[in-house]
């Protein structure tokens, strides 16, 4: 009876096929009849007003339809997130190159391209900020409210600056990171559709279609029962598809009421680049106290998100980070402030980690340098430290039974070889072996600053032929959402996984179920089918078990459900007959569910709480190569561990693991994007390089299952967890290879480079 | 079908062969042929990731070989065999490389696919016997922001003879 058929299986992806033969329809691969083509005209400058904007050159493109301006909006003029700071379009003042002034439409694509290169603003160039530390700074150029700060946190416990005095051993650093660039590779795109009594339908590439149909909804100032948001199959997200999209569809709609035509709105790389939201370059100074043994006793951090000209998600994106920040151990003595301020670049925004790796790079590589100080191996100081069953988090959050991170910190140190690795002689000729560590925790879900979103709907609906179409509110972006929620209904109403059908999420078909972000479509949309597939599956099973009976099974006999059909004393129905009776009988064979979280809890003064349900846990063991002529890092080979609670399906696991090993590595080593007075000058895939396929090192993924009893099928969540602490584990690596502690992501070849030539000076 | 001409653009006669099929179409010259095939002939499994030739999200097979379809001209493609992700088949059945990716788990988001299964389809006809280092050469032009590449890579190498 225990025996699963779907759940902990590699059953294939339900939308595979259709992805390999080309035939998925993306939002960009949608053609409506009469549908027009828009494009944004965008700020030249980093910050000017606008004196006039003129369509006179622009007009004489042939197919040319109109201009858009933020006087053609019909309801609110500013997008509705958490701080409503953003206008649509902005009516005299840019605060970004790139920013959205106005939208040209034409017949094609190519029009309203030329045409919107050809509209003419006037303006007067306006001083700009671009340094997150300047823009705290008293006497510094204000560009939002009086302080430039977005957003504020402080986590307080205990004393922590009188313990660090009282601490035997204390280290104290300053750390940077650039931005990650999404680089989904499918363009933002949305399609706008107007129809008849002012109903708008929107066809978006997006994770959240829920926040593009508030958008929506509040630019046109029409009731929400007006809009439809469809999602399209989209090509990655990884945050990138978090809020932004709701900025394109909207634009597109507004095109769309003013021509009366469906409006496409696709984007090209290098405006995607430029104005879409990116991971926050982040400045942090971190010090640890402890004692002779190693127990760590005081942790202070000050921790600054640069968050681009709008506030966006930055506040929940700084909280997350903040909440974080003193890493995955036990530490009575905690004192940690945290900003996001503004500058005049792109708003950032979410990606995967959402303001953890950043922080986790900067507390990890710390961590590392207070073992050397202790003379204590890197790993034994995390065990000696890091949070269990029991353990209070930086939050005063007391750590549930599943919690798998000293499992998993001892499977990667004996996988890697650790013990014999990271005592070996490092150089060999010209190359140098190194080889790092880093720990982290990842609360699953919004948590307690997003507690009012976390909630996710079902719709489970068996029609008569067995087939079983599902609504839910969370998106397939990729990761496989659509494959593990069908795995999680066909186990629970004991049908075959191939009657499964979860549908692409419509916003008129099921309640708004959030975002799908913070790993928690399984968890929260998962839970939801479960609670509608619940009436469902008694009815089903009760009415097996009497056609069981009536075919002459004992009444003795304990019946069994696997992999869509029902056996009792020798005799067996079929998920399909046990339907087709159900129908019959008209039973009720479609039901809703909803899953809202458990209550969450933080304290604004203090930052203390029950801040998550439930965490996920990870560790990582970087292998990497240093040529000590060039710099050049080669990774060879990365170790991880994850607690991610019951893993639904293994292949599915993997590939969100490598996927997310390698973006990390990816933004640790490669990705280095070059803002210079507020201009953006490698918006491309040229000059941003993105890691390869020569790049990939060799993986070894190990998963540690605690289960979860909360979750469905007692799984947590996953997604975002493999990214998070790549960087960290990749720079102590590099530091057991050379002794070159980089302070700085990217970790790039010169920075390896300047820093042997410094110390053989040095020496 | 008679075209406005404009002074930039000339209209030129394109004869080739797509997915087996002979297409005659007056184009404009400067479309690429990335733009022809996604609208002009509606075959929209290729995709446009960058737009520079830097992501291989466009990747076609002319004459056997796989270009980026969005920084090479229609024109060029003129009196040529091009195959897209939708002709690539095993006489009617799904292509084995196709395959291979569906039961490797090399797919996520799916955008990249078309374009590594075309680069892979190259390397193969030219070296069927690749091994991990040709794989991973020839599919460097070709970014996955989503896989890590392991199972992509494991899903070429599982069709490469040997």
């Amino acid at each position: 009876m225990n025996k699963f058929s779907y759940i902990g299986k590699s059953v294939k992806r339900k939308d595979a096929l259709l992805k390999v033969e080309g035939l998925s329809k993306y939002a960009d691969d949608y053609v409506f009849e009469d549908m027009l083509y828009a494009a944004a005209v965008r700020s030249p400058k980093p910050r000017i007003k606008i004196l006039n904007i003129s369509d006179a050159k622009a007009k004489k493109i042939s197919g040319y339809v109109t201009l858009v301006t933020h006087k053609d909006i019909g309801g609110v003029k500013q997008w509705p997130i958490v701080i409503n700071d953003y206008p649509f379009l902005c009516a005299d003042e840019t605060k970004f190159e790139g920013e959205t002034i106005a939208l040209v439409v034409a017949k094609t694509l190519r029009a309203a391209r030329k045409a919107a290169k050809l509209v003419e603003i006037k303006y007067k160039e306006l001083p700009f900020l671009t340094d997150p530390l300047k823009s705290l700074e008293k006497k510094s150029l204000k560009i939002y409210g009086s302080d430039n700060i977005f957003s504020k946190f402080i986590i307080k416990k205990g004393n922590a600056k009188d313990a660090m005095k009282k601490a035997d051993i204390a280290v104290k650093d300053e750390f940077s990171t650039n931005y990650q660039v999404h680089g989904y590779l499918e363009t933002q795109c949305a399609i706008a559709v107007p129809e008849p009594g002012g109903l708008m339908t929107v066809h978006s590439s997006t994770q959240c279609p829920f926040y593009v149909h508030d958008a929506v909804a509040a630019v046109l100032g029409i009731g929400y029962n007006k809009v439809k948001i469809v999602q399209a199959v989209t090509g990655g997200g990884f945050g990138g598809k978090e809020d932004v999209p709701a900025l394109v569809a909207s634009h597109a709609a507004v095109c769309a009421v003013k021509t009366n035509r469906p409006v496409k709105l696709v984007y090209d790389r290098k405006e995607d680049f430029m104005s879409m939201s990116k991971r926050h370059p982040s400045w942090s100074s971190v010090s640890y106290g402890a004692k002779k043994d190693g127990k760590i006793t005081s942790c202070i951090i000050k921790y600054v998100l640069d968050g681009g000209a709008y506030s966006t998600l930055s506040p929940i994106v700084l909280w997350r980070g903040a909440v974080h920040a003193a890493g995955p151990y036990k530490i009575d003595n905690i004192l940690i402030e945290a900003y996001a301020v503004a500058t005049n670049k792109a708003p950032s925004g979410a990606f995967r980690g959402f303001g953890q790796p950043q922080i986790s790079f900067a507390q990890e590589s710390l961590i590392d340098d207070l073992s050397e100080k202790l003379s204590i191996d890197p790993i034994d100081l995390r065990l000696k430290n890091i949070i269990g069953p029991g353990a209070k988090t930086a939050t005063g959050q007391k750590i549930e039974a599943s919690c798998g991170l000293k499992e998993a910190l001892l499977a990667v140190r004996k996988n890697s070889d650790w013990n014999k690795k990271i005592k070996a002689k490092k150089f060999s000729g010209e190359k140098a072996r190194g080889i790092g560590i880093s720990a982290v925790y990842y609360g699953v879900g919004l948590g307690a600053k997003g507690k009012f979103l976390d909630r996710a709907g079902a719709y489970v609906n068996i029609f008569r032929d067995a087939s079983v179409g599902i609504n839910v509110g969370n998106t397939e972006m990729g990761q496989g959402a659509l494959t593990v929620l069908s795995q999680i209904a066909a186990e629970t109403l004991n049908a075959p996984y191939e009657n499964i059908r979860v549908q692409e999420v419509d916003t008129s078909k099921v309640s708004d179920s959030g975002p799908t972000v913070a790993s928690r479509t399984t968890l929260m949309s998962g839970n939801a089918i479960i609670e509608a597939a619940k009436p469902l599956r008694n009815r089903i099973f009760t009415m097996a078990k009497s056609m069981l009976l009536k075919k002459g099974a004992e009444s003795s006999a304990i019946m069994n459900a696997y992999q869509g059909v029902f056996s009792m004393g020798g005799k067996k129905v079929s998920f399909k007959e046990v339907i087709a009776e159900c129908w019959a009988r008209r039973l009720k064979m479609g039901e809703q569910g909803w899953h809202i979280a458990p209550n969450t809890t933080f304290n604004d003064k203090d930052g203390q709480g029950d801040i998550y349900s439930v965490y996920s846990y990870n560790a990582n063991i970087a292998e990497i190569e240093i040529d000590k002529e060039t710099g050049v890092i080669k990774p060879i080979k990365m170790s991880c561990a994850y607690d991610v609670g019951k893993i639904v399906n293994p292949v599915l696991a993997e590939g969100q693991a490598e996927g997310g090993i390698l973006q990390g590595m990816s933004w640790a080593l490669y990705e280095n994007l070059v803002y210079k007075n507020g201009k953006m000058l490698n918006p491309n895939f040229t000059d941003y390089v993105l890691a390869n396929t020569n790049d990939k090192p060799e993986y070894d993924i190990i998963f540690i299952e605690k289960l979860y009893e909360r979750g469905p099928y007692k799984a947590k969540g996953m997604g975002e967890v493999p990214l998070i602490g790549m960087a960290g584990a990749i720079a102590n690596a590099v530091k057991n290879a050379c002794g070159i502690r980089v302070k700085k992501i990217p970790i790039l070849p010169e920075d390896v480079w300047l820093g042997l030539k410094n110390k053989r000076k040095a020496k | 079908m008679k075209m406005k001409k404009n002074k930039f653009n000339k209209i030129f006669s394109l004869k080739c062969i797509v997915n087996g099929e002979k297409i005659e179409r007056d184009i404009d010259s400067s479309l690429t042929l990335l733009g022809f095939l996604r609208n002009d002939l509606n075959l929209k499994g290729t995709k446009e990731g960058c737009g520079d030739g830097e992501c291989g999200a466009c990747m076609a097979l002319v004459s056997g070989k796989a270009v980026n379809s969005c920084i090479m001209m229609a024109v060029q493609a003129h009196g040529k065999s091009v195959i897209t992700i939708e002709g690539l088949k095993d006489k009617n059945k799904l292509h084995h490389i196709k395959k291979s990716f569906i039961d490797e788990g090399a797919v996520q988001c799916g955008f990249c696919t078309p374009g590594m299964i075309i680069s892979a389809q190259a390397l193969l006809k030219t070296k069927p016997k690749a091994n991990i280092k040709d794989i991973k050469e020839a599919l460097s032009g070709n970014i996955c922001r989503c896989t890590g590449y392991e199972k992509i890579i494991g899903a070429v190498k599982k069709c490469a003879k040997g």
